[in-house]
């Protein structure tokens, strides 16, 4: 369990527990580029932890690190307060961290609801076999994970398009929907790069609600990446 | 009904089923070109392979026979029982398991992230590495596949046809064979379509064939499912190759009918099961009906090259095929 003997309750309300995971010293090179250079900080859970940043500051090579894309030469990641040995982005992602990327990484082929599925697939333990006769436990399991699904989709307020292949959705809505798929993993920890980029500013307010929401919902721990300082802030 | 549209429909029908079977080993081609972007040159080969070894362990054949003979003198060709039909199938897919894993830990796990030239080369050299291997596992001659299967015309529709027209018309004739590799297509496709759709794996080889960063990103190992995909193509060669042997035997010509699949890929698209199956069904039809309007005019042997022209005024004029994901470049 994690170490909860330094938690405190913030001036609205939060309560904001032990360190959930923490990054000592780390040191990310491509080559002879130095990415991150000997970066320590820590993300507390129930908080929500804000990288900010200038363009090329390792911002996103940092969530990268975090979420097993890349692997640092130097420095360790510690998970629940207990060194994290190197592991794949799949590794990682069972481990229940889920993330977003910049570019959005969408299945865009799938629909809205199949999209947020896929988030709950570290939830579904059935075999290959029970799966493929589709024996009653395999069935109990799809149902209970759908309902999780579609309680994150009312959530986040994108009931009308669970149908809709995503491919065919406008920008801010496909941003919404890899926030949904994220969520739907009900993660330790949820890693958010840019979630506002490329927004107009109604967007971004939208966003930002939801961020906030979720963090008081569901008080899921989350560090994002922004450089509109006054996302940051608010 | 004049004698000649009702020889006409007879060939349609054939076309048909012939059709069906360059559907099954298109399928195969489709399945990994969507989940991994392989184009895998050795499906034919492995349709070969695995209709060899359910010979092989149904007639109880020691493989690798010729080495141990030619190493220790003995000889040894037969353990002298018989494995019946259908526990050889289940070996024979544990058999196509085994050889997915081992192509994905030996051979693509060390190419991913490579041009897709490589991949294909990478493809052409397992074909040939198993068109050897197979050869030395289980002998070179040409065998028969019986694994209980109807063949021969079906009298059923022979009798209720006869005599439709005129009264010299003897009936459709159409090979039982035929009607139920049909049906076992039907089967395949509709229980691949339900695996896909709805089971938990299924979905994660749809996700994966999307994008892999975000498969990865959702916890799905690509690893995983590369094995799960190679061995579902090698479940569909097998099918392919119980259907093929059991008609024409099981030889080497074998592997070339992976070249008709082909034309029709490029007829149905590389991404698209259902393009698969209607591709093959054109095909199909439309070489035997191409040879029997205008066979005879230019002296036949039309069902060699028609597949292929037809491919390339396809490739003309629609180059992601019927059902293909069309390419948009953005500028």
């Amino acid at each position: 369990m994690l170490d909860q003997s330094d938690s405190y309750v913030t001036e609205d309300g939060r309560t904001i527990g032990g360190v959930v995971m923490e990054m000592k010293n780390i040191t990310l090179r491509f080559g002879g580029v130095v990415a991150i250079k000997d970066i320590s900080f820590d993300i507390r859970e129930g908080e929500i932890r804000a990288i900010i940043g200038p363009n090329g500051a390792g911002k996103s090579s940092m969530l990268n690190v975090i979420s097993g894309f890349y692997v640092p030469q130097e420095g360790t990641v510690e998970f629940h307060g207990k060194p994290r040995p190197q592991m794949r982005p799949y590794e990682v992602a069972q481990q229940g961290i889920a993330r977003t990327f910049q570019n959005i990484a969408l299945f865009e082929g799938m629909t809205v609801l199949d999209n947020v599925m896929t988030g709950r697939l570290n939830h579904m333990k059935t075999g290959l076999f029970q799966q493929a006769l589709w024996k009653g436990k395999a069935e109990k399991e799809e149902t209970a994970n759908r309902e999780v699904a579609e309680k994150v989709i009312d959530f986040l307020e994108i009931q009308h398009i669970r149908k809709t292949p995503v491919g065919r959705l406008p920008y801010g809505l496909k941003k919404r929907v890899e926030l949904a798929r994220a969520l739907a993993a009900e993660p330790k920890l949820l890693l958010l790069d840019e979630p506002m980029a490329g927004m107009n500013v109604e967007e971004k307010e939208d966003m930002s609600r939801f961020i906030l929401d979720v963090n008081d919902e569901f008080g899921t721990t989350i560090a994002l990446i922004e450089h509109d300082m006054g996302v940051s802030w608010t | 009904m004049s004698d000649q549209f009702l020889f006409a429909t007879e060939v349609f029908f054939n076309g048909l089923m012939a059709g069906v079977l360059y559907a099954l080993v298109a399928l195969g081609f489709v399945l990994i070109y969507k989940a991994s972007g392989i184009f895998n040159y050795a499906q034919g080969v492995m349709a070969l392979f695995a209709a060899m070894t359910l010979v092989g362990i149904m007639e109880g054949q020691v493989p690798f026979s010729h080495i141990i003979n030619a190493m220790f003198g003995t000889e040894v060709h037969h353990f002298g029982w018989h494995v019946p039909a259908l526990l050889a199938i289940l070996l024979t897919v544990g058999v196509m398991v085994l050889f997915a894993w081992l192509v994905q830990r030996i051979v693509m796990r060390h190419l991913v992230g490579q041009e897709p030239i490589i991949l294909f080369m990478a493809t052409i050299g397992l074909a040939y590495f198993l068109e050897g291997f197979s050869d030395l596992m289980w002998g070179s001659e040409i065998k028969t596949l019986d694994v209980g299967l109807p063949q021969g015309g079906s009298f059923w529709i022979e009798d209720m046809t006869a005599g439709l027209g005129s009264d010299n018309f003897y009936g459709f004739f159409i090979d039982n064979l035929d009607i139920v590799a049909t049906a076992i297509a039907a089967l395949l496709v509709t229980g691949l379509v339900l695996f896909a759709q709805y089971t938990k794996q299924g979905r994660a080889m749809r996700a994966v064939a999307d994008d892999h960063q975000a498969a990865l990103s959702v916890g799905i190992s690509l690893n995983f499912i590369w094995v799960l995909v190679w061995s579902v193509a090698g479940f569909v060669a097998l099918v392919a190759g119980i259907v093929w042997g059991t008609k024409s035997g099981v030889q080497f010509a074998l592997s070339l009918i992976a070249l008709k699949a082909l034309p029709v890929l490029m007829l149905g698209g590389f991404t698209s099961i259902p393009g698969a199956i209607v591709g093959g069904l054109i095909i199909g039809v439309g070489e035997k009906m191409f040879e029997f309007a205008i066979g005879p005019l230019v002296g036949g042997a039309t069902e060699n090259w028609f597949a292929y022209v037809l491919a390339l005024l396809f490739l003309v004029f629609r180059p992601q095929g019927l059902f293909g994901e069309k390419i948009i470049e953005r500028v």
